[in-house]
């Protein structure tokens, strides 16, 4: 049975030969992690079920991401139970304030994931870690207890679309141009219940920010995970990082897909969605009337390094235009350190924006940047949902770094220069 | 296992983030979320359902976010079933997981207007509108997600294993 690379991680982990779409399986799991808001329901279901052990104390993570450091009591009170739950069952991996950083730009970057794992977590876009070379799927709190207790979980082994990924990106253009770019041609349920593969010779050109990016935005579109094949650059990246042994799958060269889907990385180019739905994808260049009063980079999506380069190369020595908030947020203190080291922290706050620990904060509406009833804000980050930054006739604009620190210089949205030449 | 009631009527893609806003996720509790259930989608929702009452919805219900609390608020509020012609895979999981009953059904989510009168036989899958006495058949469930609806969720299936 010809398999693609996500069936060939699940047939490992379940023990079997081979698997076919469409058939429920039983699978181990390497990781299973929850954050600061699934994390309060998964131990209340975990305890109210009776279960007095998790499978391994190693094999769980719990970050402290979306409302630390606390916004409110109520989210203290939430993060004291995370806390007093890590503690007492001595999980290794669990990273509050001071070390934690949001969940899927840190755990890829403290080597906590790697290639071939089977990994579920409480939060959507866990699917994050196929840039890896792994199977990683979002979940719920019940699913999160029931995997903390038995370190498995049931799947409904998915079919798959390709993509084909040819050329380079051209200068100014990102991952996160490409996967709204898939997002606005196949839909927000183009791949639902679906693995997203890519493969092609234009993925060595993408860096490991592009893939993480890249297949964080994955659940965009409905898919249960996004995968990349494991190269050089994977490789390279998870080199002295990894704290397992990275195990390497590639899909049959028969392997059957739903649709196989061509895209030409050259052709891409700075791309935004519009309200209120992430395939509501429109050329940057076509938008230059859209005016904006706030601009946010960062989260899960893309608040990594080559992000905050991006925001750096358009933001040194220029100054925010007057009338927009523009919010940096490194997703992980290791980021927000290097921020310092290199000074672009201060070249930021020379330009008039502001720097922030890391938090999801307000890519859910959370906190660090609510919008009021008309406002617009041009954010890196991956839903545009009505109501998600805040007031529910307020409007968010998904796009890169670079098109938002571009954006932010003019108080429109703006290509950043050189995109597409 | 029956649910019949009043029909309450959404579009397609219906987000996590309308049916319970992130801004109340400060909070695990479950009767406290409930009161701002699809909130940012239909304001009057949690004055107007009536327990059994029915949501039916278009296409990816349940959309976004893996929060389990938009279908734990759902069931709270006393919705007998949410039929939609197809449901985000966090969604349909989590909804499993937790016993709030769903069912796949195109032609009954095109066909069944607001205020409705339905009754769902969630044995046989079959869904009628008592308004229009038109009958629907949803798609059944496999086997083992059945065994998991009949022992009351993910948790109590797996202490009985």
């Amino acid at each position: 049975m010809e398999m693609t690379m996500t069936q060939k991680i699940l047939a490992a982990h379940a023990g079997l030969d081979s698997v076919a779409a469409g058939q429920l399986i039983s699978a181990k799991l390497d990781l299973v992690l929850g954050n600061d808001i699934t994390t309060p329901v998964a131990v209340n279901e975990f305890q109210k079920a009776g279960f007095r052990d998790v499978f391994d104390k190693d094999r769980i993570a719990i970050v402290l991401d979306h409302f630390v450091p606390n916004k409110d009591i109520k989210a203290a009170e939430q993060s004291r139970q995370c806390r007093e739950f890590a503690c007492s069952h001595c999980v290794s991996h669990f990273y509050d304030v001071g070390k934690m950083g949001i969940e899927h730009a840190l755990l890829p970057e403290q080597g906590v994931v790697t290639a071939g794992d089977c990994i579920i977590g409480a939060d959507s876009h866990t699917c994050t870690y196929g840039a890896l070379g792994a199977f990683s799927t979002g979940v719920g709190s019940t699913d999160m207890a029931a995997g903390m207790a038995t370190g498995k979980a049931w799947f409904k082994v998915p079919s798959a679309i390709r993509f084909e990924l040819t050329g380079s990106l051209a200068p100014n253009v990102s991952g996160k141009d490409v996967i709204l770019t898939i997002i606005g041609k196949i839909g927000v349920d183009g791949a639902l219940y679906k693995s997203m593969e890519f493969s092609g010779p234009g993925i060595a050109s993408l860096s490991m920010d592009d893939r993480l990016c890249i297949c964080n935005m994955a659940i965009e579109a409905g898919a249960k995970n996004g995968i990349f094949p494991v190269d050089d650059v994977t490789l390279a990246y998870m080199n002295g990082r990894c704290e397992r042994a990275p195990v390497i799958y590639t899909a049959d060269p028969d392997a059957v897909y739903e649709q196989t889907i061509e895209i030409d990385l050259s052709r891409i180019v700075p791309t935004v969605a519009c309200p209120h739905l992430p395939e509501n994808t429109r050329p940057a260049s076509e938008l230059h009337d859209i005016k904006i009063d706030q601009v946010v980079i960062g989260s899960c999506t893309n608040g990594r390094m080559e992000d905050m380069e991006a925001a750096y190369h358009a933001l040194n020595g220029k100054t925010v235009a007057p009338g927009v908030r523009c919010i940096i947020i490194p997703a992980t203190m290791a980021v927000y350190r290097e921020c310092v080291q290199r000074g672009y922290v201060t070249a930021f706050i020379d330009a008039g924006a502001i720097v922030s620990t890391p938090t999801c904060g307000p890519c859910l509406g959370g906190y660090m940047g609510i919008l009021a009833a008309g406002e617009r804000c041009i954010a890196t980050t991956n839903r545009n949902f009505v109501g998600r930054m805040g007031h529910v006739k307020s409007e968010v604009y998904l796009a890169s770094p670079a098109t938002a620190a571009a954006s932010a210089l003019t108080g429109y949205i703006t290509e950043p220069k050189e995109a597409g030449k | 296992m029956n649910a019949q009631g009043t029909v309450f009527k959404y579009p397609d893609n219906v987000d996590t983030d309308v049916i319970i806003p992130a801004r109340y996720l400060n909070t695990s509790n479950a009767q406290e979320l409930a009161r701002h259930c699809m909130e940012d989608i239909d304001t009057g929702f949690v004055q107007k359902i009536a327990k059994g009452d029915l949501i039916v919805a278009g296409w990816n219900f349940g959309c976004g976010s893996s929060r389990e609390h938009a279908p734990l608020v759902i069931k709270t509020c006393g919705v007998g079933c949410v039929i939609a012609k197809s449901f985000a895979r966090i969604f349909y999981r989590n909804a499993i997981n937790i016993g709030l009953p769903i069912l796949e059904c195109e032609a009954a989510a095109e066909e069944i207007q607001a205020a409705d009168t339905v009754s769902v036989d969630f044995d046989t899958g079959v869904i009628t509108d008592i308004t229009t006495g038109k009958t629907y058949q949803a798609a059944p469930f496999p086997p083992f997600i059945q065994n998991i609806i009949a022992k009351g969720g993910l948790l109590a299936s797996l202490k009985e294993e």
